[in-house]
């Protein structure tokens, strides 16, 4: 036997068989979050012409702390909908771990402790939802909904009779309510640049070294120019002093960005290259044939509901940050919006397809129709609309789009 | 003739009243193709469940390369290089053609996937095999034609280096086109020196692909026969029952 091998791989050709293989595979129906892109920038476009606040940096930078909330809740949300399970209760069990968190604190307990054991509620929740979906064979949708229902009682036996309860603590506040020094926006960037850059040096290193063809670098030069270009641009326009009062300079990256970008870039590594992350995508494709592949199908599941209702925990953190207390109904609507922003995001509800950089994008999506649709003083009735008939459109075109690929992604 | 790889004899297995195996010997060569035939309720399912490990026999000897084995778990078959094709092949969809391959003994390096080895080896197998039909290694496998994906489960079990491969109606639901190409990964896996057993109900394919045919006639193994010294209508003559003295393989 030679050394060399003679079937394709995908990485032969020059860039531009590159960009045309990737045309194909759009054409076959592989479209990923490029509906949703094309969508955001449309929607950018269009509230951009419209408003002339809305390319104002003070609205820039709102956009990124009210799509974090939303972003988070729909990344916890991509783990279980990816083995075509839901979890309806994400949201309350975030509200629920919040009100405990903010209760013990009140009532004397380290904050950290405290957070700690929020954390803690959010993988109990999780394993028992796992559980119950994993080894009794109890729909998810039944469960969650079970967990969703309950948990707003026990938020309002914790919060007690005024049913809210204020967040005193800073270093928590500090998430939403400020923002990086200057040059450490541009660190942040040259980081990402960096990472990008190295994990794609070192992949064509190992193809190298294994006598695989390997995609032509300028490529990779490219994938970093554009995210140099765009991360740069929206760094520039986010440390642009953006107070509406002289006396109150506000300038830098929101410190969310920074936390929901590591947790983006952990929650991706760990889907496209670990051994969890490819048997959370088989189990979600064919639960069968993991199970004959070894996998241990039930432990996957249910470490996906932990996975979710810890990501859940933290769109809680978020959120109780920006609004600065907990209430008894905290979470309850952002689940389904969650659903809706991972399915713009192209995040499929039959399970075994979806990124979590599909439910950030997603997120934006839903985020700036409601940002946009409120600086054009429309009622908020508009928003819901426009929201649903977005979400119609995603589901249409990912129907569309899975009949011509012909792959039928129904569960067996 | 090389000395068997594996020899049945005297198997038997019932479920409850019912006797689905009623003592069946069956020797399977490397490098040859035994094809299994009978009608439906035969045994052939029971059989190969009990090589495979899934479901033991209740009496008899199973001699792997002449050593007494007891296949009580799929683990022990696998671990013998005992390989199962299922007639639903058991792959993932959404998961490209690497992926399906190596699906559960994934490779790793620095605790990350080594995606750079598993679709070197991926290829290699498929190149062994002289499988031309894929556009690319890193294709997913809902793009893939039935004779594809038969392609790919079948080259999965040369990558785990099988020694026996058990084919369940590979070409049940396959064009003549397809077919064809899947006759010939079958010869060809044989070639490899893999013991193959093939489940069909097809004579054509049998007579094509095949150097022995064992015939199961109500849970009795009532031939054992060389492809070259035998014809359709004897075939069919055991597998009806119309025929059914037994002759020495």
């Amino acid at each position: 036997m030679s050394d060399n091998i003679t079937i394709n791989t995908g990485h032969e050709g020059s860039a531009l068989d590159q960009i045309k293989a990737y045309g194909s595979r759009l054409k076959s129906g592989e479209m990923g979050a490029l509906p949703a892109i094309g969508a955001l920038i449309l929607l950018v476009a269009l509230f951009a012409s419209l408003s002339p606040y809305f390319l104002t940096p003070i609205n820039f930078a709102n956009l990124f702390t009210q799509a974090a909330t939303l972003m988070m809740v729909a990344s916890a949300l991509v783990f279980v909908l990816m083995l075509g399970e839901i979890d309806l209760s994400a949201g309350v069990t975030a509200g629920t771990g919040m009100a405990i968190f903010v209760k013990m604190h009140l009532d004397g307990t380290p904050w950290l402790l405290a957070l700690a054991l929020a954390f803690a509620f959010a993988l109990a929740v999780g394993w028992a939802l796992g559980y119950f979906v994993a080894k009794i064979g109890v729909p998810s949708f039944v469960i969650s909904l079970a967990f969703y229902l309950a948990f707003p009682g026990i938020m309002l036996l914790i919060l007690g009779d005024g049913g809210i309860l204020r967040l005193e603590v800073p270093e928590i506040k500090a998430i939403m309510n400020t923002n990086l020094p200057l040059w450490a926006g541009w660190l942040m960037l040259a980081v990402t640049l960096g990472l990008t850059l190295a994990m794609g040096l070192w992949d064509r290193s190992r193809r190298t070294r294994a006598n695989l063809p390997t995609r032509p670098l300028s490529l990779l030069y490219m994938k970093v120019g554009a995210i140099a270009v765009i991360g740069g641009a929206g760094i520039a326009i986010l440390n642009l002093p953006r107070s509406l009062i002289a006396t109150n300079r506000i300038e830098g990256v929101p410190t969310v960005i920074p936390i929901a970008l590591t947790i983006l870039f952990i929650g991706t590594f760990i889907l496209d290259r670990t051994k969890f992350g490819r048997y959370m995508y088989a189990v979600g494709g064919n639960p069968e044939a993991a199970r004959r592949a070894g996998i241990k199908v039930a432990k996957i599941r249910i470490s996906a509901f932990m996975i979710c209702s810890v990501l859940a925990m933290i769109s809680g953190i978020f959120n109780v940050s920006r609004i600065g207390n907990v209430e008894s109904s905290a979470g309850r609507a952002i689940v389904l919006s969650g659903v809706a922003a991972a399915v713009v995001g192209g995040v499929s509800l039959f399970g075994g397809r979806g990124r979590l950089v599909h439910a950030a994008i997603g997120a934006f999506v839903i985020a700036i129709i409601d940002n946009g649709l409120g600086l054009l003083g429309m009622p908020a009735g508009f928003a819901y609309i426009i929201t649903g008939l977005v979400l119609t459109v995603a589901a249409t075109a990912d129907a569309l789009a899975r009949r011509r690929s012909g792959g039928s992604l129904t569960r067996t | 003739m090389s000395k068997p790889l594996i020899e049945l004899s005297g198997v038997k297995k019932s479920f409850g009243p019912v006797d689905v195996l009623k003592g069946v010997d069956l020797k399977v060569y490397p490098g040859r193709v035994t094809a299994l035939v009978g009608d439906n309720g035969a045994g052939k399912s029971t059989l190969i469940k009990g090589l495979a490990g899934v479901q033991w026999y209740d009496e008899g000897s199973v001699k792997f390369e002449g050593e007494e084995v007891s296949l009580t778990t799929p683990r022990i078959s696998s671990a013998l290089g005992v390989e199962v094709v299922y007639q639903d092949l058991a792959l993932c969809e959404n998961l490209d053609i690497v992926q399906n391959m190596f699906l559960g003994r994934e490779e790793l390096y620095q605790y990350t996937l080594d995606e750079s080895a598993m679709e070197f080896a991926a290829a290699k197998a498929l190149q062994s095999l002289s499988v031309r039909t894929v556009k690319s290694v890193r294709q997913k496998v809902s793009s893939l034609s039935g004779g594809q994906r038969q392609t790919v489960a079948i080259a999965r079990s040369v990558l785990r280096d099988a020694k026996v491969v058990i084919l369940d109606e590979p070409t049940a639901a396959l064009g003549v086109a397809q077919t064809e190409q899947v006759l010939n990964l079958v010869r060809r896996l044989a070639d490899k020196g893999i013991a193959v057993i093939m489940i069909s109900h097809n004579l054509h394919d049998v007579f094509q692909v095949a150097d022995d045919i064992a015939v199961l006639y109500l849970g009795t193994m009532v031939a054992q026969l060389e492809t070259k010294k035998t014809n359709h209508n004897e075939i069919i003559g055991y597998i009806t029952g119309l025929k059914t003295q037994k002759e020495k393989a």
